[in-house]
Formats: C-alpha cells, sequence, structure tokens
C-alpha cells in the first residue's frame, strides 16, 4: 500500500522508551515498542495504567470513526456541517481515500468508471441534502442541449416513461473528492489497521490502532482514548458458495471458479483467445453486470462465448401479494433499487422501525429477495442471445463442480443434468458472518454487542450497538454490519446518510454537536454550493 | 418521493399553507381577476384553501393507489400531473351556487392562480425544500412527531 495522503502519527509526545533503535549491518533499524499483551486482550474494560504497562501510547479525539470507507465519510461529512472542528474527529482507516473500497469493486463487478450505478439521483454521499441531485448537477454541467435536457427528461418521468436516472461512477467520485476537500477529510485520517474497540473503565472507549509497516516511527499499536466510537466496517467478506469453495480448495485453481467481486479481468481476456462457455451464477444486478460484459465482448470482438445462467429460483413474472407485488420475468425479479424505494424514509422505513425479532426477520423476507433493475439494453442484449441460441438459462442448484480434462469443469445440478464449462463466475454475493470480521468479533465477544434479528451487529433506531454503552461514551455502527436493523437498506448510499443523520441527531442530543436546525442547513447548503472550505 | 400517510398531510397542511400562501400573496394583485384587490385576495386564499382541504381527500386516495406500487414511493410526475384532476375540480365547484361563498372568479384568474400555485410548490418540493428541511425525506414526507 502506498503512503496515503492522511495525517500519520510520529510518536511524539509519547515516553521515548517506546523507541528502541539498534544498529545493524543495514544501518538503524527500529524496534517497534507497545504492542498488546495477553492481559489486555483477555480483559474486556481497560484502564489507561493497562496500557501503560503494555506500552501502548495514548492519543486523544473525542469522536472515532473507524473504517474509513463511505459509511465513515458521510458521517464525518454531517458532523462537520453540524459545526464539529477537524480536531475533534478523527478517521481510523487502512484507505487512502473514502471511496477507494467503493471504487474497486465497482471496477471489478463490471461497472467502469463511465457507466451508471444503481443509486437514485438524489442519494448523494457528497451532499447530505441530495439537492442539487446528480440530474441536476449533470444537466448544468452538460455541454449541449441535449445533455441538458435528457437528464432532466428522465427524472421528471422516471419510472413511468424512462427508466430511473442514476449517476455515473465518475460522477459520484469526483463529487466526493471535491467534497473531501470542503470539508478537510485527510486532515481526520489516521492510517492503519483498527484491531479492537473495548470499553474504558472510567467511561467512553478505546481503540487500538495498528500503525502501517512503514511508519516505523510510531508504535506498532496506539490507543485512541474518545467519548464516541463510529463503526464502519463495510462488508466482512466475500463468502464462496460450498461447492464453490470446494473445487477451489481441491484444484488449487481458483482462476477458472472466480466471485464476479473479485478481479477476473483474465476470464475476459482469455475468452478472447479461445472460445468457451460460461457458467453464470445469480440473479441480482451483478448477474446481469456480467453478463452485459460478456455479451459486450462477445459482440466487440465477434467472439463465440456462450452462457448458460443457472437460477436458484427463477421468477417467471410478476410475483407477489396484491400490495406486494414486484415485477419480474426470464428469471429475474426486478427492482429499481436495492430495496423498494419508500425504506429509504417511507412506510417501509415506518413499518421496519415498528418491528423487533422474528417479525423484522419476516418484515425483511418481504421486501423480496435478489433482484436486478429492468434495464432496456441489457433486455434487449438478452432477447439477442435467447434468439441466436448462445445464452441459456438451467434451474437448480449445483451440487458440485468437478475438474475435467481440457480445463473444463462439470457442474452437476440437483436435478441430474450437468453442464460443461470453461469459466464459473459467481454472482450469488454472499457476504461471510460478521463473525469473521476481526473488529465486530471483538466486539461481540468483549464489549457487550449483539446479534441483530438477521445475525447481523444489533443497533438502536438511533445506530447506538446496543449493549455496548460506556459511562458517557456511545458506540454506533452502520453500514453492512448492522444489515437487518430498524433501517433496511443501510449499507447504501442513503442507508449511510440516513444513519449519519441519527448518528448526528444522537450525538447533537448529547451535546456533542449543535443539531442541524433550519437555519444552519441552509447557510451550510449554501457553502456547500459556493464549496467554501470548512 | 416516498410519501407515508402523515407526511403527506403534513406536506399538504402546512408546506402548501406556506409556500403556496407567500406565492398567492404576492401573485393575488396582478391577477387578471376584474375584481378590487380584496376580492381578488379572497378570491385567491379560497381557492389556495380548497386546494389544500380537498387535498387531505385526494392524498387518501394518492396513497391507496401507492399500496399498488412495490417501491410504495410517487413519482414526481404524479405528483404533478395531480394537478390537473385537482385543478379542475376546484374549478368545477367554483362554477357551482350551492356553496356558501361567492366568488366571481374568471377562468383566466383561476388558472393562472392554480397552475402557478401548483408548479411553485411542486417545484419547491422536488428539491429546494430538502435544504431547509433536510431530515423531511427521510421521515415519508413528515416535518415533526
Amino acid at each position: 500500500m502506498g503512503r496515503p495522503g492522511g495525517q500519520t502519527f510520529t510518536g511524539a509526545g509519547r515516553p521515548s522508551h517506546y523507541r528502541d533503535h539498534t544498529m545493524t549491518d543495514a544501518g538503524p533499524s527500529v524496534v517497534r515498542a507497545g504492542d498488546l499483551t495477553p492481559e489486555l486482550v483477555d480483559t474486556d474494560i481497560w484502564s489507561e495504567q493497562l496500557l501503560f504497562d503494555a506500552g501502548i501510547p495514548i492519543l486523544e479525539a473525542p469522536l472515532i470513526s473507524v473504517g474509513g470507507g463511505i459509511g465513515s465519510f458521510v458521517l464525518v461529512d454531517h458532523l462537520r456541517i453540524c459545526g464539529v472542528r477537524t480536531e475533534s474527529l478523527r478517521v481510523l482507516t487502512p484507505l487512502s481515500t473514502p471511496w477507494e473500497s467503493f471504487a474497486y469493486l465497482t471496477r471489478v463487478s463490471q461497472v467502469p468508471i463511465g457507466a451508471r450505478l444503481r443509486s437514485d439521483s438524489s442519494a448523494c454521499p457528497d451532499n447530505i441534502w441530495g439537492f442539487p441531485s446528480y440530474a441536476l448537477r449533470e444537466a448544468v454541467g452538460a455541454d449541449t442541449v441535449r445533455g441538458f435536457l435528457a437528464p432532466l427528461w428522465q427524472v421528471l418521468t422516471e419510472p413511468l416513461l424512462a427508466e430511473h436516472y442514476t449517476p455515473r461512477v465518475g460522477q459520484v467520485l469526483d463529487w466526493m473528492a471535491r467534497e473531501s476537500r470542503r470539508i478537510r477529510y485527510p486532515e481526520m485520517v489516521a492510517t492503519g489497521q483498527v484491531r479492537m474497540v473495548r470499553r474504558r473503565a472510567a467511561g467512553g472507549y478505546f481503540t487500538i490502532l495498528t500503525t502501517p509497516e512503514w511508519n516505523t516511527a510510531a508504535a506498532r499499536r496506539i490507543a485512541f482514548r474518545s467519548t464516541y466510537v463510529h463503526l464502519a466496517v463495510g462488508y466482512a467478506g466475500l463468502k464462496f458458495l460450498p461447492d464453490i469453495a470446494t473445487y477451489r480448495e481441491s484444484t488449487r485453481n481458483s482462476s477458472r471458479v472466480v466471485n464476479a467481486y473479485e478481479p477476473h479481468e483474465h476470464v475476459y481476456d482469455q475468452l478472447r483467445s479461445r472460445p468457451g462457455t460460461v457458467l453464470v451464477r445469480g440473479s441480482g444486478i451483478v448477474a446481469s453486470r456480467i453478463l452485459h460484459r460478456l455479451i459486450d465482448e462477445r459482440n466487440t470482438h465477434g467472439l463465440q462465448t456462450r452462457v448458460v445462467h443457472i437460477f436458484g429460483s427463477y421468477v417467471s413474472g410478476p410475483h407477489g401479494p396484491r400490495f406486494m407485488r414486484r415485477g419480474g420475468g426470464d428469471g429475474f425479479a426486478y427492482q429499481a433499487f436495492d430495496d423498494p424505494k419508500a425504506v429509504w424514509g417511507g412506510q417501509l422505513r415506518d413499518r421496519a422501525r415498528r418491528t423487533e425479532g422474528a417479525e423484522r426477520a419476516a418484515f425483511y423476507d418481504s421486501l423480496g429477495a435478489t433482484s436486478t433493475p429492468y434495464r432496456r439494453n441489457w433486455q434487449i442484449q438478452l432477447a439477442t442471445a435467447r434468439a441466436e441460441g448462445w445464452y441459456s438459462t438451467v434451474i437448480g442448484e449445483v451440487d458440485a463442480l468437478e475438474a475435467g480434462s481440457d480445463d473444463l469443469i462439470t457442474a452437476r445440478i440437483q436435478s441430474g443434468d450437468s453442464v460443461l464449462a470453461s469459466f464459473v463466475i459467481d454472482c450469488a454475493g454472499l457476504e461471510s458472518d460478521i463473525g469473521e470480521q476481526r473488529i465486530l468479533a471483538d466486539l461481540l465477544q468483549h464489549t457487550g454487542a449483539g446479534r441483530n434479528p438477521l445475525g447481523r451487529l444489533d443497533v438502536e433506531p438511533s445506530f447506538e450497538v446496543r449493549g455496548t454503552r460506556s459511562g458517557r461514551g456511545r458506540l454506533y455502527a452502520s453500514g453492512a454490519a448492522t444489515h437487518g436493523s430498524y433501517l433496511p437498506g443501510v449499507d447504501t448510499f442513503l442507508g449511510l446518510q440516513i444513519a449519519a443523520q441519527e448518528i448526528a441527531d444522537d450525538l447533537a442530543a448529547e451535546g456533542f454537536c449543535p443539531r442541524l436546525n433550519l437555519f444552519r442547513s441552509a447557510r451550510e447548503w449554501f457553502r456547500w454550493a459556493t464549496n467554501r472550505v470548512l | 418521493m416516498t410519501y407515508s400517510l402523515a407526511g403527506r398531510m403534513h406536506t399538504r397542511i402546512v408546506l402548501f399553507a406556506v409556500i403556496g400562501g407567500i406565492w398567492t400573496a404576492l401573485i393575488a394583485p396582478i391577477l387578471p381577476t376584474r375584481l378590487p384587490l380584496g376580492r381578488s385576495y379572497e378570491m385567491s386564499f379560497t381557492v389556495l384553501g380548497l386546494i389544500i382541504v380537498l387535498g387531505l381527500l385526494w392524498e387518501l386516495l394518492y396513497h391507496l393507489l401507492q399500496q399498488y406500487r412495490w417501491d410504495k414511493d410517487w413519482p414526481t410526475a404524479f405528483s404533478l400531473l395531480a394537478g390537473v384532476p385537482e385543478g379542475t375540480l376546484i374549478w368545477l365547484l367554483l362554477g357551482t351556487d350551492t356553496w356558501f361563498w361567492d366568488v366571481p372568479v374568471t377562468a383566466r384568474g383561476y388558472w393562472l392562480l392554480f397552475v402557478s400555485i401548483w408548479l411553485v410548490v411542486w417545484v419547491a418540493l422536488s428539491g429546494p425544500i430538502r435544504v431547509l428541511l433536510v431530515r423531511r425525506r427521510w421521515r415519508g414526507g413528515k416535518l415533526f412527531g
């Protein structure tokens, strides 16, 4: 990893015995002192003395945000707009920019920088008001009359005459970069990997940051003492379907059976040099993107690629009861965004807010499983592919993948069928359990956090993690780790922003910052519009 | 917009009264009503009052229709086009003599007033309102509670 532009800790203010310089043949080497001791690891609630004994220096910041992705960014943005100074906020992250992970995941899952996301025009991580929306900004920035009118016409008529307007990846990233400069985000970043968050005996929390290897001037671990902690650590990790995991372990070959969220350009490269069959699994937006890429490749390079698409559950048409009826067809369930729109602030959000326990799980079920947006160009591509006979569908679960001769893979389907393919691309989008994520696992074990009805981190409507309160201190979490909370769609731009809003309001009630009222909101919006640095 | 029923009612009462009220106060003196200023204001605010009061009933219908939508949303075009039936109903009501008011309205005066109120409120609700009421869009349109 390159040296990020953020603040790094040189160890200033620490007793000198934390560093031990020795001379070697190659020159001076620095033994980095200050590490976790078994006593610290085993103790749920820490004191300053415990850290001092371990030689871990303590730094102070009123609020720590752990993660440093878009979840941290939107909370910090919100708090800066509420009037919190940069000195009061620290973002602990291994990322060099808040959009690094997002940009990486979109790129490998076949959403190039110029492609459009599956995101609403007013879901703007750079602008808490969602005004002007991306459509309006695209119109204003257009060079032609058509370029000006097209996005406006689309938001006016969506989703009736036109598909939903969605912004381009590059547009979202550019605006986030602008906002990052405006709120002086890089000044608040401390680079490193967070290892754990523990309660502090006298209230608040200690967050342990493992500093990067290149930063030899810093202690190996630094403890950040804070009253408030926010966790936005993203997805716990990719989880492979059991048959895929078995195949990859037994063959020790992960180049022919890939997850769509892994870099897999080699699949497209090899298909250009040698025709083959690709087995696509999953029926969500990622499957649609992969199909789109495969078809584009075929068309652009005149390839003979064949695609077999396996559906675990095949949606043949509109489905669901009268008042919860969703569109569908050709195997796919159609939905504009990740969830029905009203989960981010309409009647579905109100309903989710009133559910607990099993009722919550049932409510999430009623929102339907995997879906993809109905996009006209994708429909045309697939219709053509079906008509020309090189795209076929199979319904059923895969029992096993077996390596065959000539680099081919045999997929055994439960129905007894089998499919021969050169590559398998898994778009099922399984996520690991939060227990696989080190910070969250530690939180569950040592800090009193529990699981919600969907097995993720249990949070209050204010996004405070239940069971983790420490004196005046509050621990919040947002994003994918809290999926299953009172707010469906937490791991989306809007979900993260709503969480940020709720957390900021809770912090305002605690006296940490002013509440964003009508006047402050208007003034701050004007500052945003004029790009005034805060 | 993804309205809840309460959010629809708050929007119809408070935002139509405030935004529509300011606009009505500004435009009433220059409307081609062929009425003295006082009567022109009376007519204009009667129309705004009807938009709000009858609107509460319309909102019930819209909320019912919204239930048939998977996304439980209300596309912006619906909000704009709702002006057609709503404006027509008020025009027809004003033309009857069975009501307790007696406001002589001209077609030009009425439609200029109605269409302009409708457009001003629609434009404001389509985006700029979020600058002032930052939480509204996440609460189904509710302003308080």
